[in-house]
């Protein structure tokens, strides 16, 4: 039995870096310090699910194979596409996805990560309007004001609160965990004292004493110490553990920002709700804003995946950037995927473009709404695709997946998920951080080292290995194309098979554009 | 008089159970208890009248689902459903990707009717139902 100590969590964009693991018999047994869903990875990796053997679809059935044949057969498909998508990427190290892109490059195909069903709007936002942020170290030290902006860290990153913002401890700023317990305590009393009173007054009602405020502000907001406030359209976990919760009406973040910007900026706003809040408790939320010594919003997919989308980054963006004319304040993304951040990193410095990158010219093209993966399959312009550490056919509106699954699919994860299931082509791959060795950015992009921990079972090798021989095999396959296409006499020129390669589906997209 | 149909607003996101689910295997009985469901309003849940772990049919554009309906205790929430994400939320959100590459996740126009007939599909179910495979 050992205990490895300082583990990194390949779960969420929190990458939590204190983990503590037991090993036995080459099989994790306890995990100390991880959230639920930390737990359920570590002791889940070696679960039922875990695909045991490479599967090609013959007839219909998925039947055991050789991970060569197995591998011999992705390369093919790859080789012989005129359009593939390659996607996922999010749940792998740094070192795989820099593979991806090379292979992309190969192939000539797109390479696009989780983001564009995720934070791509955010990218977008952060392209149009840039992002003043700072690292999940100096939210823990220095941040007096916290909002978490249509996210619910409780849910999806578990530790968030815990580990870099209101229940932290920082050099600067106290955790408010104890009076959080207080808060809890008070509640649990009242509620007593409540249905003492009823009973014994037999229906009779008995008014409240009203709780006091101080200067208009509700007393939460007033508080010392550090602040939380939650903005979403339900009231979550994370919205009860908050000093200040506001709903909003669904899709009408936008409204509610630039109302904020406004109420900054010492404008008067002739309405009586914004977004189905009183213009009262916003004047009271931007006083907050204004007054607090170093504020940071956390956004999520409130923001990114409803109306507005990337305009809803934009503006939350630049009332951020207007509320730095008065005092300090950040914002960051709740990047979902452990690696994400790394899949949008790694891309951009191998290709230029974070995400939905186009090699099908035989250089990087970056058009989202045309080369991203989610349009790419809706139009149906693909003709493979490869899916590699995510779970489209759980996580893609039907339509995409339908016509995804007419072209031939090849699937690499290490558990027999939705796609795996729908896939054509299956190869089971080592989990990262857990099996193999690795780096990863946090959502901060703060790079972090992944371990290995316990070996990985036989037979099944990392995405690494997967991909090199795959890159290997294509380009095995495309310099046999080259040679049979070509009489030796006129060993003529790459460039002539590369035009010849230039896909039909290119070319139709072109066509549309130009009639538009 | 119970209403036989009701327009609500459909969100879909994460939740804890959701998370601990897919990380034990999207095929475990986790994922799919964790998935299947849409929180409701109680008060909407009375206008229909159908009780906490009903089966419910939700229709959007996109098409429709049946799901078990769990009464949402944080909040009063009406006109609001919530369906975690997974091939359940996903067999009814929104495709419109308003040419930016995101669907419309959250915040899609839906009818919700009661289906206490209807089974809920399991994952290998839903996908044969889907995609044939």
């Amino acid at each position: 039995m050992s205990v490895i100590k300082s583990v990194t969590c390949p779960i969420c964009g929190c990458l939590c870096d204190d983990i503590e693991l037991t090993v036995e018999n080459n099989e994790v047994t306890k995990v100390k310090n991880g959230c639920a869903v930390c737990e359920s990875k570590f002791i889940g990796y070696r679960s039922e699910h875990r695909i045991k053997t490479p599967l090609i679809r013959k007839d219909g059935k998925l039947v055991p194979v050789s991970m060569k044949e197995a591998i011999h057969k992705a390369a093919e498909i790859l080789a012989n596409a005129n359009y593939p998508v390659l996607y996922g990427w999010s749940s792998t190290s740094c070192e795989a996805q820099r593979l991806g892109v090379e292979l992309a490059e190969e192939v000539g195909g797109v390479m696009d990560n989780t983001a564009v069903v995720c934070h791509g709007p955010s990218i977008l936002g952060e392209q149009e309007a840039g992002i003043p942020t700072g690292t999940l170290g100096q939210n823990r030290h220095r941040a007096d004001l916290i909002i978490y902006w249509g996210c619910d860290p409780w849910s999806a990153h578990p530790r968030h609160l815990e580990r870099y913002t209101s229940f932290a401890e920082g050099r600067f700023e106290k955790s408010e965990w104890q009076s959080y317990l207080k808060k809890l305590k008070a509640q649990a009393g009242q509620k007593k004292v409540e249905s003492t009173t009823r009973r014994l007054s037999a229906g009779v009602q008995i008014p409240r004493p009203q709780a006091c405020s101080l200067g208009g502000m509700p007393p939460s907001l007033s508080k010392r110490g550090r602040k939380l406030i939650v903005i979403d359209v339900r009231k979550t976990m994370s919205a009860e553990m908050a000093d200040f919760f506001i709903q909003v009406e669904p899709n009408k973040d936008y409204e509610l920002v630039q109302a904020l910007r406004a109420l900054v900026q010492d404008q008067e706003l002739d309405v009586d709700k914004v977004a189905g809040i009183p213009i009262e408790t916003l004047r009271e939320l931007a006083d907050a804003l204004v007054n607090c010594e170093l504020g940071v919003i956390f956004f999520g997919m409130g923001l990114t995946q409803s109306t507005g989308k990337f305009r809803n980054i934009e503006v939350a963006i630049s009332l951020v950037r207007d509320l730095n004319m008065r005092t300090k304040f950040l914002i960051l993304p709740m990047r979902g995927h452990f690696n994400v951040t790394g899949a949008n990193t790694v891309t951009a410095w191998q290709s230029g473009y974070p995400y939905g990158v186009d090699f099908s010219m035989g250089y990087p093209r970056y058009n989202p709404g045309e080369t991203t993966c989610m349009e790419i399959l809706l139009r149906e312009e693909n003709d493979a695709t490869l899916v590699i550490a995510a779970d489209p056919a759980a996580n893609f509106p039907k339509k995409a997946v339908q016509n995804m699954v007419k072209h031939p699919l090849i699937v690499i994860d290490p558990h027999m998920n939705a796609t795996a299931i729908l896939g054509d082509v299956v190869i089971p791959s080592a989990f990262v951080g857990i099996e193999v060795e690795g780096s990863a950015y946090r959502m901060d992009h703060v790079p972090l080292p992944l371990k290995k921990v316990v070996e990985p079972p036989e037979g099944i090798i990392s995405d690494l290995e997967i991909l090199t021989k795959i890159l290997e095999e294509v380009k095995a396959i495309k310099a046999q194309k080259t040679e049979t296409n070509q009489p030796p006499a006129e060993a003529k020129p790459k460039a002539k098979t590369e035009t010849k390669k230039k896909p039909k589906s290119v070319k139709k997209t072109k066509k549309k554009k130009e009639a538009a | 008089m119970a209403e036989q149909k009701l327009k609500v607003t459909l969100l879909t996101g994460r939740t804890i159970e959701q998370g601990v689910g897919k990380e034990r295997g999207k095929s475990s009985e986790d994922y799919f208890d964790a998935c299947s469901m849409c929180y409701m309003d109680a008060g909407d849940m009375q206008k229909l009248g159908i009780k906490n772990g009903t089966n419910i049919k939700v229709t959007t554009k996109s098409g429709s689902v049946v799901l078990r309906a769990v009464k949402y205790r944080r909040a009063s929430t009406p006109g609001l459903i919530y369906i975690p994400y997974g091939p359940w939320a996903n067999a009814v959100c929104s495709d419109e990707t308003t040419s930016i590459g995101m669907p419309t996740f959250k915040g899609t126009p839906a009818e919700v009717e009661p289906a206490p007939d209807e089974p809920v599909l399991k994952l290998e179910e839903l996908l044969k139902a889907e995609f044939g495979r």
